[in-house]
C-alpha cells in the first residue's frame, strides 16, 4: 500500500514536469512567430540579411518603424481600419442586442427559423456573393467608400454578435425584468433600464469580438476598396511587399504594428473572450 | 428556395400570423428582430439568389448579357486554373483540418485540469487566433522568404528543400497548411476543451471503479460525450478551410490558387473571367451547403438552437 502510493507520487512528479514541458512548448510555438517577426522589425538591414541569421538582435533600431510611420499610406490605413471596425462594432451591437434580447427572452413561434437563418450566415461562404454585391454596390455608388465594407462586415458579424449576446442574456436573472414589468415598465423599458446595465460585461465582450472580426476582415475590403484612401491595414500591408520590395524590416514592422492592438486586447480580456467564444458552441 | 418555403408557410398559417401579431409581446419580439433579419436577407440571401441567376448569363463587370444556360459551368470545369484551385482546396481542407483536430484534441485533453499559469496558456492560445489571417500570412511569408527567412534557412541547412519555399507551388501549399494549423489549432483546442469541461467527472470515476482502462475511458466515454463539440468544431473548420482566401493571397499572391482566389480573380481582376468566376462562386456555395448537410444528416450533428 505504502509502496504503491510512493510510486504513484513519483510518477505524478514526473508527469507534472512533462506536463509543464508540454505546456511551455505549446505556448512557445504559439507566440514564437510573432516574437521572431518582431525581432526582424527592430534589427538593421545588414543583420536582417546575415547568414546564418542572428538569434537575438545585435543593436536594436527603430528605423523600420520610422519608415512605415513616415508613410502616409500606412497611417491612413490604420485610421481606415479603426473607422471601419469601430462603426461596424457599434452597428452590430445596436441591431444585435435588440434582436438577441427578443430571442433570449420573448416567446414567439418562428424563433428556431429565425435562429437558423441567422446562423446560416456563419456557415455561408462570403466569397460566393462578392460578384453580385460588387454590381449592386456600384449601382448605388458605394464602391471605394467605407460603407461598402461596413455594411457587408455587419451582416457577417451579426450572427456572432447575436449568438454570444443570446447566451449572455439567457444567464441574466429573469425575476428582475418581471419585477420591472409588474411595476409597469414596458418590454422596451425593461430592456433598457434593467437588462442593458446588467448585460454590460457581456455586451463589452461581444464588442471586443466583433471589433476583432471587423479589424481582421480582408476579402470584402480587398474586393470593394481599390482606392488607397479607404483601404484598411489588411489590404494595405500585403501590398507593401510590392512597395517596400526588399525592405523586409518595414514589412515586418507594419505587420507587428497592426497586431499590437489585438495582442493587448487578448492579454487584457482573455478570460472574457474565451467565455464569449465558447458560450454558443457548447451550450448550443 | 427559402422564399418558396416561406410563402407556402404563410398560406397555411394566415390565422397563425394574425395570432402571432395580435399578441403584444410577440409583436414586440418580431419588431426587435426585424432590422437584423432584414439586413441579413438583403445583403446575404438576396445576393446568393442573384449570383445563381447571374451564373446563367454571359456577364462582365459592366453588365449582364445574354442567357447562356449552364455554359459558364461547362467552361469552369474545363478551366485549368479552376481545377488547380479545386485540387489545392481539397488537399488543404482535408490535411489541415485533420491535423488541427488531432493536435487540438491532444492539447485539450492535456490542459483539461486546473494548473498554475492557466491564464498565460489561454492568452498564448488566443494570440494566433486573434491575428488577421492575411497578416499572419505576411509574417510567415517573411520567415519563408529565401534571403531573410529563418525557416527557409533552417530547411536549407538541414537539406530538406532544394529550392526556395516561396518559388515552389507544392512547398507553398505545404507551408500554407502549416500556417493554418499554427493559426487555428489553438481555437480548435479551445472549443474541444469547453466541450470536455461539460463532461461530469463522476462518469470517469465510475468507469475507473469498474476497471476501465485509459483507452477504454477515452473511446467509450470521452469521444462519445464529446461528439457534439467535435462535430461543431470540425464543421466550422471544414467550411472555413473550404473558402480559404486570405491565407493563400497573403502568402503567395496569385501563385497559390484556391476556389476562392479563382472567384476573386474572375470578379475583380480578369475582365474576361467574370461569368466563370461567378459560376465558381455558386459552386463554392453549393458544395459548402452539401458539406453542412453531410455533417448534419450523415454524422448526426445536432442543430437545435433551443436547449
Amino acid at each position: 500500500m505504502a509502496a504503491a502510493s510512493a510510486s504513484g507520487s513519483g510518477r505524478s512528479t514526473l508527469g507534472t514536469v512533462l506536463f509543464y514541458v508540454f505546456v511551455a512548448l505549446f505556448v512557445l510555438v504559439s507566440v514564437a512567430p510573432l516574437l521572431w517577426v518582431f525581432k526582424m522589425s527592430i534589427i538593421t538591414k545588414t543583420e536582417l540579411f546575415a547568414n546564418p541569421p542572428t538569434f537575438l538582435p545585435n543593436s536594436p533600431t527603430a528605423t523600420s518603424y520610422g519608415t512605415i510611420f513616415g508613410d502616409e499610406r500606412f497611417r491612413k490605413a490604420l485610421i481606415n481600419s479603426t473607422i471601419i471596425a469601430g462603426v461596424t462594432t457599434v452597428i452590430c451591437l445596436f441591431f444585435g442586442s435588440i434582436a438577441a434580447y427578443a430571442i433570449a427572452r420573448l416567446r414567439f413561434r418562428f424563433k428556431s427559423l429565425v435562429m437558423t437563418l441567422i446562423l446560416a450566415i456563419s456557415f455561408f461562404p462570403a466569397v460566393a456573393i462578392i460578384a453580385p454585391l460588387f454590381l449592386q454596390y456600384r449601382t448605388i455608388g458605394i464602391i471605394d467608400t467605407y460603407w461598402a465594407v461596413i455594411i457587408t462586415d455587419t451582416v457577417f458579424a451579426l450572427p456572432l454578435t447575436i449568438w454570444i449576446l443570446v447566451a449572455f442574456f439567457k444567464e441574466l436573472p429573469r425575476d428582475l425584468e418581471e419585477a420591472a414589468k409588474v411595476d409597469g415598465a414596458t418590454t422596451i423599458q425593461a430592456f433598457r433600464k434593467v437588462i442593458v446595465p446588467l448585460a454590460a460585461p457581456g455586451v463589452f465582450t461581444t464588442a471586443i469580438l466583433t471589433f476583432i472580426f471587423a479589424w481582421n476582415e480582408f476579402l470584402f475590403a480587398n474586393t470593394f476598396l481599390f482606392d488607397a484612401d479607404t483601404q484598411p491595414v489588411t489590404v494595405a500591408i500585403p501590398n507593401f511587399a510590392t512597395v517596400y520590395t526588399v525592405d523586409y524590416g518595414a514589412q515586418a514592422a507594419a505587420a507587428v504594428t497592426v497586431t499590437i492592438p489585438l495582442v493587448i486586447l487578448v492579454l487584457l480580456f482573455q478570460r472574457r473572450i474565451v467565455s464569449g467564444l465558447t458560450a454558443g458552441a457548447v451550450k448550443g | 428556395m427559402t422564399t418558396a418555403r416561406g410563402q407556402s408557410g404563410q398560406k397555411k398559417g394566415r390565422g397563425l400570423l394574425r395570432e402571432e401579431f395580435g399578441n403584444p409581446e410577440r409583436r414586440t419580439a418580431y419588431y426587435m428582430i426585424l432590422p437584423a433579419l432584414l439586413i441579413i436577407l438583403i445583403v446575404a440571401f438576396f445576393p446568393i439568389a442573384y449570383s445563381v441567376y447571374l451564373s446563367l448569363f454571359q456577364a462582365n463587370i459592366n453588365g449582364v448579357g445574354q442567357f447562356v444556360g449552364l455554359e459558364n459551368y461547362v467552361e469552369m470545369f474545363q478551366n485549368d486554373a479552376f481545377l488547380r484551385g479545386l485540387n489545392n482546396t481539397v488537399i488543404f481542407t482535408v490535411v489541415s483540418v485533420f491535423f488541427e483536430f488531432i493536435i487540438g484534441l491532444g492539447i485539450a485533453l492535456a490542459i483539461n485540469r486546473a494548473f498554475r499559469g492557466r491564464g498565460l496558456v489561454r492568452a498564448a492560445v488566443l494570440v494566433p487566433w486573434a491575428f488577421p489571417t492575411v497578416i499572419s500570412a505576411v509574417m510567415w511569408r517573411l520567415m519563408f522568404q529565401d534571403q531573410v527567412g529563418v525557416i527557409n534557412y533552417v530547411a536549407n541547412a538541414i537539406g530538406i528543400i532544394s529550392e526556395p519555399i516561396l518559388s515552389d507551388r507544392t512547398l507553398l501549399l505545404i507551408a500554407a497548411i502549416g500556417v493554418d494549423v499554427w493559426k487555428t489549432t489553438p481555437f480548435m483546442a479551445l472549443l474541444l476543451l469547453a466541450g470536455l469541461q461539460t463532461i461530469p467527472g463522476d462518469v470517469y470515476e465510475a468507469a475507473r471503479v469498474d476497471g476501465a482502462s485509459v483507452m477504454q475511458r477515452f473511446f467509450r466515454i470521452t469521444l462519445p460525450l464529446l461528439k457534439p463539440a467535435i462535430l461543431v468544431a470540425l464543421l466550422f473548420r471544414t467550411l472555413d478551410s473550404w473558402r480559404v482566401y486570405d491565407l493563400f493571397w497573403g502568402m503567395a499572391g496569385r501563385e497559390l490558387e484556391s476556389l476562392s482566389t479563382f472567384v476573386y480573380t474572375g470578379v475583380r481582376i480578369s475582365q474576361l473571367q467574370f461569368s466563370v468566376g461567378n459560376a465558381a462562386a455558386v459552386f463554392i456555395f453549393i458544395t459548402a451547403f452539401l458539406i453542412a448537410i453531410f455533417f448534419i444528416k450523415v454524422l448526426g450533428m445536432q442543430t437545435s438552437t433551443e436547449e
